[in-house]
């Protein structure tokens, strides 16, 4: 079935061989300018990998940015048994939302960009006038309306209102619509017709694989969209027990503040290095994919 | 029918591959809208219906036409917040993008030693949740066990307290700055890696130097990506909640309930139950939204020209 072009031979250009032969003399200044951006990004994320590894008590009398004692492995138990055990239960429900929430939304946005791209429709500018609409209006302003619509249905302090929006993401249709038509040539989705394959299968059998890199790249947008989100899980929950990770750690973070609440600023920075690693090590794994699929999606005007 | 080459460096949908086929597209297309209706449509909808109504001690919810929205215009806490946010927008976007541009064409020249080292080490925090990216940057502000505090203490210095009002904004706005210079930098990086090469070949041959290269054919390329950037970062901008929300607690009197539009719709919403106002400055703040990002858009596309 898979004829025509390769995968992979489509967008991307390799970009070692564009290079002009008097671009490649290499700068010192250059490089050292550009460290001390890399400095700046990296230095939060190096106090946080060092001050895991305090206790409580060392956090208030140390330097920031030298270790003092070793409590890594404490604080990892203790972060994951305070509060009946908690902390594991909001990373499940971090990873359920990401699992399904994200996952659902690049099944979706897949799906209608690779129809907006490839087929004509009665109402599709109208689709497509609406849908490039919303990605102005942010998921924020639309948050207090969609609680109280929830709230009359019932789905608030349910996983639902985190899951239900979750699964929309404009974004995500209009990268996979510019991907889409660039990446899949009309020659192969006729030559699969011919065969007599109908829309679907020649969907699932040929277009999928060419679309690859644009649906990694869109299903890692999501994916870092929902596991960081905030806001919404924080106006639609009450119940600590469908909390997500971020919304966990805020309230642990909250406790120092309030009256009577123990302070626990080892668990919150232990707990956050915890959050942060999945979705560091899916970046660097996957680099190769993403940054092809962007490369190729994302820079359409 | 031999498939004619993509054109990578002028982007633009190719055509439709079939005519025809009338209802095979909305196959693909109907989940997503459904939804879409659901969880976009629907709350626009209602919000615009809660706009509408107030809901007064005596009488119950009654219709007052567009009260609110001039209750809105006369809100002094609504523009304080307002022109918050737009500060925010014109001194931190510009900042951020600025870098972002620097970033991507020193790594796109190929004159840095280990150019994947710095593309994957910028964009890094873009994968830290806000939360804790707030969380992170207000412990090392704190003078509890930040790094501010092992400065004052290891030269003898007092550092003025990045958590006092007058910098807080700027302390926010480091922090968003942060979380979203290397985001930046991949969007244009990935314009940039689809110039045409032919572009730099023919500059090469003519002698143009490396400014001149920037000028011309960088620059040009970079813009339809650099508006897309604009107009996500005025969106983000104007919707900012998760930074100042997370360090209320730290900076009590910096922060107020309505410190960003935003905020101030929430604080309406779930602390003053005033959820018929709440909406109408959710609107408010969307149109005042889209107006800016349509005229970045019509500005930025008319310098194409």
């Amino acid at each position: 079935m898979r004829r025509g072009r390769p995968r992979n031979s489509t967008p991307p250009l390799r970009a070692k061989a564009r290079r002009a032969p008097h671009l490649r003399r290499k700068s010192l200044t250059l490089t050292v300018l550009c460290a001390v951006m890399v400095v700046y990004t990296l230095l939060p994320l190096a106090w946080l990998a060092i001050n895991a590894t305090k206790s409580q008590q060392n956090l208030f009398d140390s330097f920031g940015l030298w270790f003092k004692g070793f409590g890594f492995f404490s604080n990892i138990g203790d972060t994951f048994s305070y509060q009946h055990d908690i902390f594991g239960r909001w990373l499940l429900n971090t990873l359920m939302y990401v699992v399904v929430g994200a996952g659902g939304a690049t099944l979706l946005a897949t799906l209608a960009g690779y129809g907006l791209a490839k087929f004509d429709f009665a109402g599709k500018k109208a689709v497509f006038a609406v849908v490039i609409g919303a990605v102005a209006v942010p998921a924020t302003a639309l948050a207090v309306p969609t609680f109280l619509m929830f709230s009359k249905m019932g789905l608030t302090d349910t996983p639902w209102a985190i899951i239900i929006p979750s699964l929309i993401s404009p974004f995500g249709l209009y990268l996979m619509w510019t991907f889409s038509s660039e990446a899949v040539p009309a020659e192969i989705m006729e030559s699969a017709r011919m065969d007599g394959a109908g829309e679907f299968r020649t969907f699932f059998s040929v277009s999928l694989p060419l679309l690859a890199p644009g649906i990694v790249t869109v299903l890692l947008f999501n994916v870092v969209t929902t596991w960081n989100n905030y806001f919404l899980p924080l106006i639609m929950l009450k119940n600590q027990n469908w909390y997500p990770l971020t919304l966990g750690l805020s309230t642990w973070n909250d406790q120092a503040h309030t009256a009577g609440g123990e302070v626990v600023f080892n668990l919150v920075i232990t707990g956050s290095l915890i959050t942060i690693i999945p979705l560091i090590a899916a970046f660097l794994l996957l680099q190769r994919y993403w940054q092809s699929g962007l490369s190729a999606g994302s820079v359409k005007g | 029918m031999a498939s004619p080459p993509l054109d990578l460096a002028r982007p633009g949908p190719r055509r439709p591959a079939r005519r025809r086929r009338s209802l095979v597209g909305w196959r693909f297309v109907s989940p997503f809208m459904a939804l879409f209706a659901l969880v976009f449509l629907a709350p626009i909808g209602y919000s615009i219906y809660l706009s509408l109504y107030k809901t007064k001690l005596i009488g119950g919810t009654q219709f007052v036409g567009l009260q609110n929205y001039s209750d809105a215009f006369g809100d002094s806490q609504f523009w304080t917040s307002f022109a918050r946010v737009a500060l925010f927008l014109v001194v931190q976007v510009p900042i951020m993008l600025g870098l972002a541009l620097l970033l991507a064409l020193a790594i796109d020249s190929g004159r840095l030693y280990g150019a994947a080292f710095f593309r994957i080490s910028v964009f890094l925090p873009y994968a830290v949740p806000a939360v804790v990216a707030t969380l992170m940057w207000s412990f090392m502000y704190g003078t509890q066990f930040g790094l501010v505090r092992d400065i004052d203490k290891h030269f003898g210095v007092t550092l003025p307290d990045p958590l006092s009002p007058h910098l807080i904004l700027a302390s926010i706005g480091n922090i968003v700055t942060w979380e979203w210079v290397g985001y930046n930098m991949l969007i244009l990086y990935s314009a940039l890696r689809v110039v045409n090469p032919s572009l730099y070949e023919a500059a090469a041959i003519e002698g143009a130097g490396q400014f001149r290269l920037i000028w011309s054919i960088k620059l040009p390329a970079l813009r339809p990506a650099l508006v897309i950037a604009t107009i996500f970062s005025i969106i983000g901008s104007f919707q900012l909640f998760n930074e100042p929300s997370i360090l209320k607690h730290l900076a009590p009197n910096a922060i107020t309930t309505f410190y960003t539009p935003n905020y101030y719709a929430y604080s309406l919403s779930f602390e003053g139950q005033q959820f018929n106002y709440s909406a109408t400055v959710a609107i408010v703040m969307g149109v005042a939204t889209m107006i800016v990002a349509y005229a970045v858009q019509l500005r930025g596309m008319r310098k194409a020209v």
